[in-house]
């Protein structure tokens, strides 16, 4: 007869493992967000032409996020449930807030100075709208009836609709996704997503008529880049010769001679992974999906453990707006979706987005690592 | 009911949740195969093609800015034109001892240490292959002095570029305008791919309003570069389409003659093509250099240009704003005449000065002891006042203001130049909107000689004398005569001609009023008439600056320069077939006769000359 053993014999938690699950962090989500986080650095050093500047301002804003991250997964999960609709209307009313000061300064609004730190409302949106839609849905048995149904569609299009009028197309369709996400892990029926679906592409003409003109010359550029060189096609074309021109095994670290000489605009910021192709080929692509495909896999399978509909429903809403996260940007750089400004998760030089990435990491592993507390 | 139903709820819920999450995860899977499917077509199939494009050789899209169309007057002399200028440049990659090398320049030419901090400056701010300015425009003797030791700097050359130039300097300063660098409001306005590479855009004058004919459309080059970005040569090019060349309808030497004939004076001189509504002379004097504009004037010189007493950056033929004087006269007769008010040969008598009626104030004549009983071409020859106070009350000020208005008082006149500014034409209505008061009978009276709340431009004034030389034909001004591009020419649009219905006969005593100015004994402009073969008709004006108090003494040379009276005129010849409108403005000139009047009659004389010679 075998001795049943369990694992925490072979390996025996070390001392940092058994700190970290005190304080509440998930250990294999840790190391791939710090992994993805490390491998930004490495990117942000060539596209950034070398300079360490740039290196500290990202460092502080990271270092920021994963405080955050760390903060929220001290919070009990019932806490987030509680004010899930508080926050949520926080944000309507500060995005209300911030397109009236915009219609008083005259052109695009997105952020609220406080005066010690610019804030933009949209950016908490994103995280409060699945909180919203999984609260209120939790609280109806599962799968939701067409009433709530209509409400929960009301939730979700009032901040995308306030978000596009900003105007930031990027950013609504991150949060009508998020929302849309929640719906579709709450049963919604197929043949009710296939309806929407024709109905948004019915709508198109519509969209394009309320599009503003800059909106309008991606959606051109997009389907013909090649038509205006020195303009708007110019991020594209450009793009698409420096990942081309990476192959299969890149031309090495620093080695980008698109970005290097500047034919690459915005090569630290929504177009990094031009560089990041370019360097490290087709080989260092697929590793970096498969990294992203891992945070992901890892957030599902929390959300799966989950115990109550609204964690399972926030958690899994949130691991699959990651994934549109990855797959709008990458699909833009590459050329396969119009430019519609979403910075790389995690690796794009810019603050905002990796704090409220971050943010719902932290929820995540507070989903996860306060089950045995948690009630019903 | 809810809870009782709970735990079975549950069970259900999680299976589907379950259900979802698998779902999601295949959709996830697909999509993401999406990606590495695009990735292995550009990365492997196109591999090929995109490394040659970027690998060895990068092509790089340099756009290449189009030429500004040159500006020309009406007889084809240039009046901006784009002059290469010669900077110097370094670049860093190529020098190996930068402190050396800047010493030894600073031997060579006139180096102040503050443009070598800001080529400092600069040259943080560009890559190491790229080329920074160190000296922006070198003389001819520093570029060959530069030409010698040049061997001896390997990484610093000469780089050649176009830099508008304004050949008459002040002259023509406030019609052309100046262009200067785009700054970063204009530059969210510009639309992109037609500016690319474009330094430059029209800020004031016939620059400006003309911008998008004068300015082209860029082109591009793709050029092949090296991994350094070193140019290797050109693969393609996308030639830019040159700006248009404009012709004005202003006579440069006429203009200069106009600018000198006012001297030391401040002023403006407008002269109208009468059947036309070509702008011939648009002068305001003083005018300021353009030229230090187009490359960045230095702060304190645009502040001493600024702050200066004679305001020369102040356009005085577009936005001064002036009382016309007795210059509103011929105006205020004629609308006697087409109201019914008066008859021409009707006598009024002038003892030297009016009253109203219960009112003690005394309403002057210029001439102390009056003109006697005058007609109204006497009237008109002698600048009576007191005929004017009586006809303006006869008319009364809604009948006047309706009446000045149809020669364009009041509005712009939409030439094509920005910021004209309206002037005022004063109605009872005006009055109690802008300063809640009634409008008094006194009022009207000093209306009636071109005082009180009166105000004209230089060019108003102008295009009110052609449009009356025109028998009523209203004249709309214009500076743009012919728009040239590589396609053809263009032609000014002809504006629909607008006529103030006016009774023939009732222009003759106007005119012949006017002519007596110029030509009769006792005309207030006889100065002008002699020894020409053809008649001008004109009329003076004389403008108060400040009040004279009641039964106060004047005279023109006791008292300070700054307080005397603007000196006006207006004219237009030859009297029987006008060609040429003008109107002249003198600050502070003192009489109209003796100031402004021989100014526009030099601009009479060489334009008609001119006109007949040729």
């Amino acid at each position: 007869m075998k001795t049943e053993t369990r694992r925490e014999h072979f390996h025996p938690p070390s001392v940092i493992g058994k700190l970290l699950r005190r304080m509440h962090i998930d250990i294999p989500l840790f190391l791939c967000l710090f992994l993805t986080a490390l491998l930004s650095f490495v990117i942000l050093y060539s596209s950034g032409g070398q300079d360490f500047g740039v290196l500290l301002r990202q460092a502080a804003r990271v270092g920021l996020a994963f405080f955050l991250m760390i903060v929220l997964a001290q919070v009990n999960p019932i806490q987030f449930k509680r004010y899930s609709a508080t926050l949520f209307g926080i944000g309507i009313f500060l995005l209300i807030a911030v397109l009236i000061m915009g219609q008083i300064g005259k052109g695009a609004q997105r952020w609220l100075d406080l005066g010690f730190f610019r804030f933009q409302p949209s950016e908490m949106i994103k995280i409060t709208t699945p909180m919203m839609i999984a609260w209120y849905l939790a609280e109806h048995h599962l799968p939701p009836k067409p009433k709530q149904l209509g409400i929960a569609g009301f939730l979700i299009i009032l901040p995308t609709l306030l978000i596009a009028k900003q105007p930031d197309l990027g950013t609504a369709l991150l949060v009508a996704s998020a929302g849309a996400a929640v719906l579709f892990f709450a049963g919604l029926s197929y043949w009710f997503l296939g309806a929407i679906i024709g109905l948004v592409g019915a709508s198109t003409p519509v969209i394009w008529h309320l599009m503003h003109d800059y909106q309008r010359d991606r959606v051109r550029t997009f389907l013909s880049p090649e038509a205006d060189p020195l303009g708007r096609g110019y991020h594209i074309i450009q793009s698409k010769i420096a990942i081309g021109s990476g192959g299969i095994y890149g031309k090495g670290w620093l080695g980008s001679t698109q970005s290097e000489l500047e034919f690459l605009p915005e090569s630290s910021t929504d177009f990094i992974f031009a560089v990041f192709a370019e360097e490290f080929g087709l080989f260092g692509c697929i590793a970096l999906l498969a990294l992203y495909l891992l945070i992901i896999a890892r957030s599902l399978y929390i959300a799966s453990q989950a115990r109550d509909s609204y964690n399972r429903l926030l958690a899994s809403a949130l691991a699959f707006t990651f994934f549109v996260y990855v797959f709008v940007n990458i699909g833009m750089v590459i050329g396969i979706l119009p430019v519609v400004g979403v910075p790389l998760p995690l690796i794009s030089y810019g603050g905002t987005s990796i704090v409220t990435l971050l943010a719902g990491f932290g929820i995540l592993m507070s989903i996860h690592t306060h089950q045995k507390f948690s009630i019903g | 009911m809810d809870r009782v139903f709970s735990i079975k709820n549950d069970l259900a819920e999680n299976r589907l949740f379950l259900r979802r999450i698998y779902v999601a995860l295949i959709f996830i899977g697909l999509m993401s195969a999406g990606l590495v499917v695009r990735l292995m077509y550009l990365q492997i199939v196109g591999h090929e093609h995109y490394a040659m494009l970027a690998k060895e050789n990068s092509v790089k899209l340099t756009p290449v800015p189009p030429t500004r169309g040159i500006i020309y007057d009406r007889n084809g002399k240039v009046l901006a034109e784009n002059t290469p200028s010669y900077s110097l440049e370094l670049i860093p990659e190529q020098i190996r001892d930068m402190e050396d090398t800047l010493r030894r320049l600073q031997e060579l030419f006139d180096l102040p240490d503050e443009k070598v901090e800001q080529f400092h400056k600069q040259r943080k701010r560009e890559k190491r292959f790229n080329s920074v300015v160190l000296l922006p425009s070198l003389t001819d003797e520093e570029l060959a002095k530069f030409a010698v030791s040049m061997p001896f700097f390997p990484g610093v050359e000469i780089k050649t570029r176009q830099v508008r130039h304004y050949p008459y300097y002040e002259l023509a300063s406030h019609v052309v305008g100046y262009v200067g660098r785009i700054n970063e409001t204009e530059l969210k306005e510009l639309p992109m791919p037609e500016y690319q590479g474009t330094n430059h855009i029209g800020k004031l004058g016939i620059e400006r309003t003309y911008e998008t004919q004068l300015h082209g459309k860029a082109g591009y080059a793709e050029i092949e570069t090296n991994v350094q970005g070193r140019s290797l040569n050109t693969l393609n090019e996308v030639k830019p389409v040159p700006g248009a060349n404009l012709y004005l309808t202003l006579d440069i030497d006429l203009q200069k003659t106009a600018y000198d004939a006012l001297d030391f004076y401040n002023g403006a001189v407008v002269a109208i093509d009468v059947k036309t509504g070509g702008v011939l002379v648009f002068v305001s004097r003083p005018g300021f250099d353009p030229n230090p504009f187009v490359v960045g004037i230095p702060s304190e010189d645009y502040k001493a240009l600024n702050e200066s007493e004679n305001q020369p950056l102040y356009n005085r033929a577009l936005r001064g704003l002036y009382p016309p004087g007795s210059t509103i006269k011929p105006f205020i007769a004629l609308a006697g005449l087409e109201y019914d008010k008066i008859r021409a040969p009707q006598g009024l008598y002038c003892p030297g000065y009016y009253t109203l009626p219960g009112v003690d104030h005394r309403y002057r004549d210029w001439r102390k002891g009056g003109h006697g009983t005058v007609d109204m071409i006497r009237a008109i020859t002698e600048s009576c006042d007191v005929y004017f106070y009586r006809l303006a009350q006869m008319l009364g000020i809604q009948k006047m203001h309706d009446f000045l208005q149809q020669f364009g008082f009041g509005e712009k006149t939409g030439i094509d130049l920005y910021g004209e500014l309206a002037g005022l034409l004063p109605s009872p209505a005006w009055k109690q909107a802008k300063k809640k008061q009634r409008w008094y009978e006194g009022e009207t009276l000093i209306t009636g000689i071109g005082q009180g709340y009166h105000q004209v431009t230089p060019l108003q004034l102008a295009r009110a004398t052609a449009t009356l030389a025109n028998h009523g034909q209203i004249v709309t001004p214009f500076l743009v005569n012919k728009i040239v591009t590589a396609q053809g020419v263009q032609k000014s649009p002809e504006k629909p001609a607008e006529i103030i219905p006016l009774k023939a006969q009732n222009l003759d005593p106007i005119v012949a009023g006017m002519i007596n100015v110029v030509h009769s004994a006792s005309g207030t402009a006889k100065r002008i008439g002699y020894g020409i073969p053809y008649q001008i008709a004109g009329k003076t004006g004389t403008a108060q600056v400040f009040g004279i108090k009641q039964g106060a003494k004047y005279n023109e040379s006791e008292i300070d320069f700054k307080l005397r009276d603007n000196a006006l005129f207006v004219a237009f010849a030859p009297a029987d077939d006008p060609k040429i409108a003008v109107a002249v403005v003198v600050e502070h000139g003192g009489h109209g006769g003796s100031v402004a009047a021989p100014i526009a009659g030099k601009v009479i004389k060489q334009y008609l000359q001119n006109l007949h010679e040729n």
